[in-house]
């Protein structure tokens, strides 16, 4: 079943360009470089048990740093991309250090903090990020630049990134994280080093996140203090949570379907956020174990249903 | 001019304490960050503005604020929270989804200009103290915030319901064990605190303004507040509101460049190192 | 929903068209104009009437320029860079728009300069006032159809303070490229003339408190201080200003958006007697601005902002234009060079504008006061004009393009 399923959606992903030409292109592009965005969260979110509110700002500062090599120092695109990445995992790092040792609602609150901090330095510091106006230019590799051609190449990204996230949360250490989020404490005294293990995940979940903001600024050609916003993160956590904590492919559905339902709202009305608010709402009342949660759960009492005649 | 200054930041501080304090006490008791504190605020001060305007007195749109922001808490703890009673996470995340309907319905409603709340001629202009002309309703402001903070204090150490709440923040799980309809206090300090937010958007809408922003900007005040102050303590959400608006003032005067770094840096420190704040207390 | 009915009209507009009798002139599909405008987010009052100003002119001629029907296409830009390009892209990817018009904030306005700049689509601008934009930095298909460069109306305000006994001056600003351009337009001419900028004061953007910069400002003792606020900060600085009692004591200069109509609305004694410098003034005496006042109050129970005015008039530049080329829109490089020689008649400006050869329009800047009118509103009202106005003041366009941008480091004063 799960094999047909990744057919699928193999396929489909692959037929998008000749089935959903122009915008719709463009606006699938945006959908995969926001699950990357939401399966990073999820390593931490779904596997740590940590929910983050700033990796939006290390998504962003990914793309500042591409745009800036780019734009102001006249670099080389794949070489903005290599900084870009460095540059978030660098701030994922700091992030780590200091929010490591907090859990639950603290571990938010302090990842909003930092992420509020990055904000307000891309928003300050006009000579370097250039303030409100922030930095712009074309920045999307000439082997690339055509709409088709880099969907598939984000595609390609994404697929390398999904794989890379799949093979981490599933080593042992990925496990071990698995067992932080179920009970610190018995990891505790099994002897694991919580803090470490988390500061990796962190690190890592980081990683992931600036090589998603690379691809955003590839594909925007622009970054501004609104790329690090705590909307941002925002709208990443809310893709993690309506695809399904936990599931890393949940950051895909949950992408796809925020990102369909707000080019659909929008184009109706102006009253996104009522709209996005209210999914939030619902979203945790009715169905916090997301979408793809909730279909497991169906499927397994399914499954258990047809065992026992 | 420093004495100028400090009296801006004591004012700000006092309004920064008037709201805060709810938070404070939600976040103390019932475990809730409650994003949507600054949407109350907000919509509050609109709410007060527009009482204040068709009935002339600012103090009657002062209560009607308080009274329906307190019902606006009824609810969104009745209807909503309810359903995720239990599950930090969740919460948090609920009251941040109606944070966002809040908003969006206050621009609806009011639309974006720029609203100041009338001010009852006997506040408005400046008061001469000495060398010194300071607006009279800032003063007014930090009258106020002294007179909630003795109250409040009353309440906590004098009254049964404060006691339940103070004995609730620090051991939620003995007042429930002691048999205490441990609901209605939650409901109780929901209200109240969510009424302190209205209070607090009208008293603010009368110096700072309300418009579309006005929710996060404070939303992201209080929480520094509350941060650096300690979860659930009146002492230290007064400590915090007064380090908060004299560094926000005068990180706005010496530092303008770092703006957020002086607040969210003492913030990001203090949860990484004493996440509970100077004045919070283990659970 | 405005913009619903809009889609109807157009669409039945479409579907009579392509009845058997009129499908020889089938080909005139509407000319669809992309009206980007932020609709929610901080400064959500302005882009609202923005886009009732617009369709304001649209309603007025009935839909139709060039022969052909008008489809106005909105969409909310969040007043977000990252929505406004979004939307940019949708409005000329998915919808088919042949132009796009609008935005207030500057960073949006960038954001879509730059992506208009690949792929060649005409973007009209009549409020971004980034003064780049028709300096060093022009793009072919983005012209400021009835807008303004930031620095062009402070200029003559500097004049204006110098010759009324200003000699010492503060100035207090939005710390951002709009608010770095009319300080360094205002300083330039200001130090120029001989007078000295005794200390600038540059804030973020929605600073809730001036409080601080108050007693700084008074114990510097200048004869004025220029405010350059917008939006909400307008209104609080007005308001605080008056409140620590320095109304009386020091006279204030503001940009013409803190004393725009959007802010001035919800003010009260407080805002009287403010003067700022713009090519719009409500209070004028003159008929066609009068007409515009008089319809839009009509329809929308306020008087007009700048936003309203700003594409009233773009709306009615466009509709020239469009006749012009004979609904020839998509024949991009015959229709910008029809937009670019444009002559602006009876629009609410009163006189005729046209753009300088740098794509910025020339106008009367009028000195303005705020005023009560007889029925108790506040408006603008001219004190004093300067005629024939250019981005460039009186210097040579490429010598003032040899200095560098005003920005924070560099005000454009003179060093006494």
């Amino acid at each position: 079943m799960k094999r047909s399923a990744a057919a699928v959606l193999t396929a489909a992903l692959l037929s998008v360009p000749l089935v959903l030409p122009g915008y719709k292109t463009s606006l699938a592009t945006e959908m995969l470089i926001f699950a990357a965005l939401a399966m990073s969260i999820d390593i931490l979110a779904g596997y740590a048990g940590r929910t983050s509110l700033g990796h939006g700002a290390i998504f962003g500062v990914a793309a500042y740093v591409v745009l800036y090599h780019v734009t102001v120092a006249g670099g080389d695109p794949w070489v903005a991309a290599l900084l870009g990445i460095a540059a978030a995992t660098v701030a994922a790092t700091i992030f780590a250090l200091l929010a490591v040792r907090a859990s639950g609602v603290y571990f938010l609150l302090i990842t909003l903090a930092l992420g509020m901090i990055v904000w307000g330095i891309c928003q300050r510091w006009t000579s370097v990020t250039g303030g409100e106006n922030g930095l712009r230019g074309a920045v999307r590799p000439a082997a690339v630049a055509g709409p088709t051609a880099f969907y598939y190449f984000v595609l390609a990204a994404t697929a390398l990134m999904a794989f890379g996230m799949w093979r981490f949360v599933h080593s042992p250490f990925g496990l071990t994280l698995r067992g932080i989020r179920a009970s610190e404490s018995r990891m505790r005294s099994l002897g694991y080093d919580v803090s470490l293990h988390l500061f990796v995940g962190f690190v890592v979940s980081g990683f992931f996140a600036g090589a998603a903001g690379v691809l955003y600024a590839f594909f925007n050609s622009f970054a501004s203090p609104a790329t690090v916003a705590l909307a941002q993160s925002v709208e990443g956590l809310l893709m993690v949570i309506v695809g399904g904590v936990g599931t890393l492919v949940g950051g895909l559905v949950g992408s796809v379907a925020i990102i369909s339902l707000q080019n659909f709202v929008s184009y109706h009305t102006e009253r996104w956020s009522l709209v996005l608010g209210l999914m939030f709402i619902v979203t945790m009342i009715f169905a916090p174990e997301g979408l793809v949660g909730r279909a497991r759960i169906l499927l397994a009492r399914r499954a258990a249903r047809i065992r026992e005649p | 001019m420093l004495a100028f200054n400090a009296l801006n930041g004591m004012t700000f501080a006092a309004l920064l304490f008037v709201v805060a304090s709810g938070f404070t006490l939600v976040f103390g008791l019932m475990r809730i960050v409650n994003l949507a504190h600054g949407a109350l605020y907000l919509t509050g001060g609109y709410i007060g503005l527009t009482v204040a305007t068709r009935t002339g007195s600012f103090l009657v749109g002062a209560a009607a604020a308080a009274a329906a922001i307190a019902v606006v808490g009824f609810l969104t703890d009745a209807c909503l929270l309810r359903f995720v009673k239990g599950h930090d996470l969740r919460q948090v995340l609920l009251a941040l989804g109606v944070a966002l309907v809040l908003n969006d319905l206050a621009l609806i409603v009011w639309g974006g200009d720029t609203f100041t709340v009338p001010v009852p001629a006997a506040l408005q202009g400046p008061l001469q103290i000495g060398a010194l002309a300071y607006p009279k309703y800032r003063l007014f402001v930090l009258a106020v915030a002294v007179l909630l903070f003795i109250g409040l204090w009353l309440i906590l150490h004098r009254t049964r319901l404060g006691a339940l709440i103070r004995a609730g923040v620090d051991d939620l799980e003995m007042v429930d064990a002691m048999g205490v309809d441990i609901k209605r206090v939650f409901i109780y300090t929901f209200m109240f605190g969510s009424a302190l937010a209205g209070l607090g958007g009208t008293l603010g809408g009368a110096f700072l303004s309300l418009y579309p922003s006005a929710d996060v900007e404070i939303l992201v005040f209080s929480l520094a507040v509350v941060i650096i102050g300690g979860r659930g303590s009146l002492v230290g959400a007064a400590a915090g509101s007064l380090l908060v608006g004299m560094l926000a003032t005068f990180g706005q005067v010496w530092f303008p460049e770092l703006a957020y770094f002086v607040i969210f840096g003492p913030m990001a420190i203090l949860l990484a190192f004493r996440p509970l704040g100077l004045f919070g207390r283990t659970a | 929903m405005r913009r619903r009915t809009f889609l109807k009209t157009a669409g039945t507009g479409l579907l009579a068209l392509s009845s058997p009798a009129r499908r020889a002139i089938a080909a005139s599909e509407p000319i669809r104009i992309g009206l980007l405008s932020p609709l929610t987010g901080v400064i959500a009052a302005g882009g609202r009437e923005l886009v009732d100003g617009f369709n304001l002119y649209w309603d007025q001629v009935g839909r139709k320029a060039g022969g052909r029907e008008i489809e106005v296409v909105v969409e909310d830009d969040a007043s977000n860079p990252n929505t406004a390009l979004q939307k940019a892209r949708r409005l000329v990817e998915q919808r088919n728009v042949h132009m796009l018009v609008g935005d207030i904030l500057a960073n949006t306005g960038l954001a879509v300069a730059e992506y208009v700049k690949g792929n060649g689509v005409p973007y009209f601008i009549p409020v971004i006032a980034a003064d780049d934009l028709t300096q060093r930095k022009r793009i072919p298909n983005v012209v400021r159809i009835a807008g303004y460069s930031a620095s062009q109306s402070t200029r003559p305000l500097a004049d204006y303070a110098l010759k009324n006994g200003v000699r010492k001056v503060i100035t207090v600003s939005q710390d951002y490229t709009f608010g770095h351009e009319q300080c360094g337009g205002f300083c330039q001419v200001f130090s120029e003339g001989g007078g000295a900028v005794l200390q600038q004061f540059w804030h973020p953007l929605n600073t809730p408190d001036f409080s601080p910069y108050l007693p700084q400002i008074q114990s510097l003792k200048p004869d004025a201080v220029f405010a350059m606020e917008t939006g909400a900060d307008g209104s609080r600085f007005i308001q605080q200003w008056a409140n620590f009692g320095l109304k009386d004591k020091i006279r204030l200069f503001t940009s013409m958006n803190a004393t725009d109509q959007s802010i001035i609305r919800t003010l009260g004694p407080e805002a009287e007697g403010v003067i700022s410098a713009g090519h719009f003034c409500e209070g004028r005496d003159d008929a066609a601005n009068k007409k515009f006042v008089a319809d839009y109050e009509k329809a929308f129970g306020k008087l007009p902002s700048i936003y309203a005015f700003s594409h009233y008039s773009g709306a009615m530049w466009l509709a020239q234009a469009f006749d012009a080329v004979g609904g020839k829109v998509e024949d991009r490089p015959r229709f910008l060079e029809a937009v670019r020689k444009i002559k602006l008649s009876a629009s609410p400006l009163g006189r005729e504008v046209s753009l300088d050869k740098y794509g910025n329009p020339v106008y009367d800047i009028y000195i303005r006061k705020v005023a009560r009118r007889a029925d108790g509103k506040l408006w603008n009202v001219p004190v004093e004009v300067y005629q024939g106005v250019s981005q460039f003041w009186k210097y040579d366009p490429e010598q003032y393009m040899k200095q560098p941008p005003y920005s924070r480091e560099f005000q454009g004063i003179k060093k006494a």
